[in-house]
Formats: structure tokens, C-alpha cells, sequence
């Protein structure tokens, strides 16, 4: 197995309404991005559309969820894989997440695998672990990273790798 | 900065140094982006709710458990 980085950006100064990996090399097997994001304000679950597939029904996620003090189930046909730190958390904290979607380049229908923390040295702290999918059968050729409506925070950033 | 959001495009397919374009968003983007903030919002609300809802099932239940005679050191140890 081999991990290659394609691509790492980071959010400069006025911050980006959505990271976007266009062109993605149909070299590999599985694709995982991993990000280190916070919003301008109170933003804090992010959306990953494929392919610019933006209608939520063609997605299904269902995660566990805790807080520190207790665990709920989340799910729900959204494109929502990860949580980002809001703007009222600690300052300068930004939330970590996983991202694989497997067999990307593949015909079947893409599963996706999210772990995904934002910690903020204080309470109400998350960590969320998701199985996904994306009910379509075309190769992934492009991923698009938002915070639903808000932006997301100057030096946030996302990193595309292909494993082979 | 502009007062455009704008969307960061990463074009693998090209050499690199000219992979990266920040560009401004088209009207049918802003407007999708505004009805994902209201749904985002509408999220933050009953995720709050959920955890009012919680906090105060707990001390309800902190309440029943002290009336029926259990310590606090008690109840702590049955709230884990």
C-alpha cells in the first residue's frame, strides 16, 4: 500500500466559502482528505459534495456522537462528514477531521468512513464517528469541502491523498 | 477582502503552481449558500434544545435520586 499527498491548501486571510479538489487522478483505490477547519461563525457540521452532486437525498450518513458528558445517534440523508469548530469556541481551535471514501475510482456505490474531534479545551467538546455513502455509481473526480452556509476561518486547511 | 465569498478551486489535472484559483461565487451559489445557513442555523438550534433537553432530565433525575434518600456521593456514582 501507498500514500501519496496530492494536494494540501490553506485558508488565507477573508476566508473561503468551500475548499474544492477538481481533476482528481484516477490513479489509486481510496481517497482520504483530512482537514483542520474552524468557521467564521457558528457553523459546525461540514458538507462534502462529490462529483458537484449538492442534492442532500443522494447522501445518507448515520454516526454516533458524543459530547463529553453522553452519546447520541445522528443520522439523516445529508452530505454532513465531520464536524468544524464553530466561532464560539476557544479561540484559535480547529477541528480534526478523517475523511475515506473507498474504492473511489470504482463502479459501486461510494461508502464513506469520517472520524472527526473538535476539541476546544473546554466543555461541550465533540467527536463523531460516521459510515456514509453517496448513492451514485460514477468515479469520484471531484470533492467539494463547505460549512453549510458560513465560511470557513483563515488557516484552516484540507489535504487530498490518494492511497494505492 | 471582497465582500463576495469565494470558493477555493484546487484543479488537480493541471502542473503544479497552477493548480489554484480563488474564485468569487455566482449568484445561484450565494443563493444556495444562504439557504444552507438558515438550514445550518435551524441545526445549532435543535442541537442546543437537544442539550437543554438532556441537562434538564438530569437534574430532574439528580432531584428524584437525593428524594428518595441517596447521597450525593451516591448519586454520583450511579451518574458514572
Amino acid at each position: 500500500m501507498a500514500m501519496r499527498l496530492v494536494s494540501t491548501v490553506t485558508v488565507g486571510s477573508g476566508g473561503a466559502a468551500s475548499i474544492e479538489f477538481t481533476g482528481i487522478p484516477q490513479t489509486g483505490k481510496d481517497l482520504l482528505v483530512v482537514y483542520s477547519a474552524r468557521s467564521v461563525s457558528g457553523g459546525f457540521s461540514s458538507r462534502v459534495w462529490l462529483n458537484g452532486d449538492t442534492t442532500d437525498a443522494n447522501y445518507e450518513r448515520r454516526g454516533l456522537r458524543g459530547d463529553g458528558s453522553s452519546v447520541i445517534s445522528v443520522s439523516g440523508n445529508f452530505a454532513v462528514f465531520g464536524l468544524i469548530t464553530p466561532s464560539t469556541s476557544t479561540a484559535n481551535t480547529f477541528g480534526n477531521t478523517a475523511i475515506t471514501i473507498a474504492n473511489y475510482t470504482g463502479s459501486s456505490q461510494k461508502s464513506v468512513s469520517v472520524d472527526s474531534v473538535t476539541e476546544r479545551n473546554a466543555t461541550e467538546s465533540y467527536i463523531e464517528i460516521t459510515a456514509g455513502r453517496w448513492s451514485n455509481t460514477a468515479a469520484v473526480t471531484s470533492l467539494q469541502l463547505t460549512v453549510g452556509g458560513d465560511t470557513l476561518a483563515q488557516h484552516s486547511t484540507a489535504s487530498l491523498y490518494i492511497i494505492s | 477582502m471582497s465582500d463576495t465569498p469565494v470558493k477555493i478551486v484546487i484543479d488537480l489535472s493541471k502542473p503544479e503552481g497552477e493548480r489554484e484559483q480563488i474564485i468569487p461565487l455566482t449568484p445561484e451559489e450565494i443563493a444556495e449558500r444562504e439557504a444552507l445557513a438558515i438550514q445550518a442555523a435551524q441545526e445549532q438550534a435543535e442541537r442546543e434544545a437537544e442539550a437543554q433537553a438532556k441537562a434538564d432530565a438530569k437534574e430532574s433525575a439528580v432531584s428524584k435520586l437525593a428524594a428518595l434518600g441517596l447521597s450525593d456521593t451516591e448519586i454520583a456514582a450511579l451518574l458514572g
